[in-house]
């Protein structure tokens, strides 16, 4: 164990702690190591969305022979030509980079968001709107192994309850008072305990992440500790 | 021609994957599969125009604000460079400088950003909560259980993990499910309203 030699774990400790002087106040460092991240990421993205996405669902499927070396069992598929669509929908949305064909890029557009509002709202009807409600009624007395679970029932009430109650804390077209209003205020507390546990656990994560750079500083770079 | 064709193919598009979902048959199983490959690839050329628009933007910085001219310089080669390293597949491999510069550059830096949220929110957390509410309280006594689930603790420990399981798998999955309720509603009236064209904020000025 002893310090790293390999540049680029000094190139990763030297950003770690750029970001990290942060902390003091916005300095030089940091947004040498900000403007950086943005280049790279912009890169990284780009790169990995045209050798994963462009060029096995649209390259292969258009002209397989040309990916014979990279995607082999691709190459043998016969081409598919429907797919010139997303070829020219693409080609209409880097319209917008000219100045007066910018209105193609619509078209384009108009076809993901069509197709994506089309498909959520039956995918929303289903999981987020019909599926919660039917996992939500539930029989309130909890039956475990043939005998009575008093804390299965406890958390059913609770489960069935705190889920009415919520959806009338969100309702917000009738004055929240009277037996209304209680069931509000229920729902108000319910909706607190998952936002301290939201919390905690966004705290958790951070933390984690915390730890993990400092391994990396102590471990991969310094040696101190071992990974 | 400018707007109302794009609002036709949003409505076309929008209610022919709406009852494709209600039609199980092979050709509606083919509409559904082209048509979210079709979205994937389109989306990749939305992501370029996104590149050429932070190249745009960071020439314009590099050219009239001194103050931010080695900034631009930094993002443009760094993104240059990037681009270079992973124009050729067998570059994607361990070991290269395409993924040294993944590993070195991008995941330490977003790892720390992230980290740095930590201070930030413990600072937050100290100045602004205060039990003084019975609801501050309530949220406050959750946080502080669920993150005392981590610390080894004996036996508090164990009646600890049977505590926060129980919050996650009842009041929180309650409160879970009148959001996500809520937040489903919201989005079916959202896809309603655009696949209508009464929303129609995606399609820009003019």
């Amino acid at each position: 164990m002893g310090i790293s030699g390999d540049i680029w774990v000094w190139i990763g400790a030297f950003l770690t702690f750029s970001i990290m002087s942060f902390l003091y106040k916005d300095n030089p460092f940091y947004k040498f190591a900000e403007h950086l991240f943005v280049g790279v990421s912009a890169a990284y993205w780009m790169c990995m969305g045209i050798w994963q996405t462009l060029v096995p669902n649209l390259i292969a499927k258009l002209h397989p022979p040309v990916v014979s070396e990279i995607l082999p069992a691709a190459s043998t598929k016969p081409a598919e030509y429907s797919y010139i669509i997303p070829l020219v929908l693409g080609i209409m949305f880097l319209m917008r980079l000219s100045p007066k064909g910018a209105w193609i890029s619509r078209w384009a557009l108009a076809f993901i968001v069509g197709t994506t509002a089309g498909s959520y709202l039956t995918r929303y009807l289903r999981s987020d709107f019909l599926g919660q409600i039917q996992y939500s009624i539930i029989p309130l007395i909890s039956i475990e192994d043939g005998s009575f679970s008093f804390v299965g029932t406890i958390s059913n009430i609770i489960i069935f309850l705190g889920v009415f109650c919520g959806l009338i804390y969100f309702f917000f077209s009738k004055e929240h008072k009277g037996t209304f209003g209680v069931a509000s205020k229920v729902g108000i507390y319910i909706l607190m305990i998952t936002f301290g546990a939201g919390f905690g656990y966004t705290v958790m994560a951070r933390i984690s992440l915390l730890v993990g750079r400092m391994q990396f500083i102590f471990g991969d770079w310094l040696g101190i500790i071992s990974r | 021609m400018k707007k109302s064709l794009p609002l036709g193919i949003v409505f076309f598009a929008g209610v022919v994957m709406f009852f494709q979902h209600f039609i199980p048959t092979d050709q509606s199983e083919f509409i559904y599969k082209y048509a979210n490959d079709w979205l994937i690839c389109i989306g990749v050329y939305a992501m370029l125009l996104g590149i050429w628009s932070l190249i745009r933007v960071t020439l314009h910085k590099a050219r009239h604000d001194p103050n931010e001219r080695f900034y631009a310089i930094v993002t443009l080669v760094s993104m240059g460079i990037m681009i270079v390293a992973g124009w050729d597949v067998d570059n994607l491999r361990a070991g290269s400088l395409f993924m040294n510069m993944f590993n070195y550059i991008l995941i330490p830096v977003q790892a720390t950003i992230f980290s740095l949220l930590a201070f930030y929110v413990a600072s937050a957390a100290y100045r602004a909560f205060r039990a003084r509410t019975v609801l501050a309280t309530l949220l406050l006594f959750t946080a502080f259980v669920v993150m005392l689930r981590m610390i080894p603790l004996g036996y508090i420990s164990e009646l600890n993990q049977y505590l926060v399981a129980w919050i996650l798998s009842v009041p929180n999955l309650a409160a879970k499910r009148a959001i996500i309720m809520g937040v489903g509603l919201g989005m079916m009236a959202t896809s309603i309203k655009i696949i209508l064209g009464i929303e129609r904020q995606y399609l820009g000025g003019d």
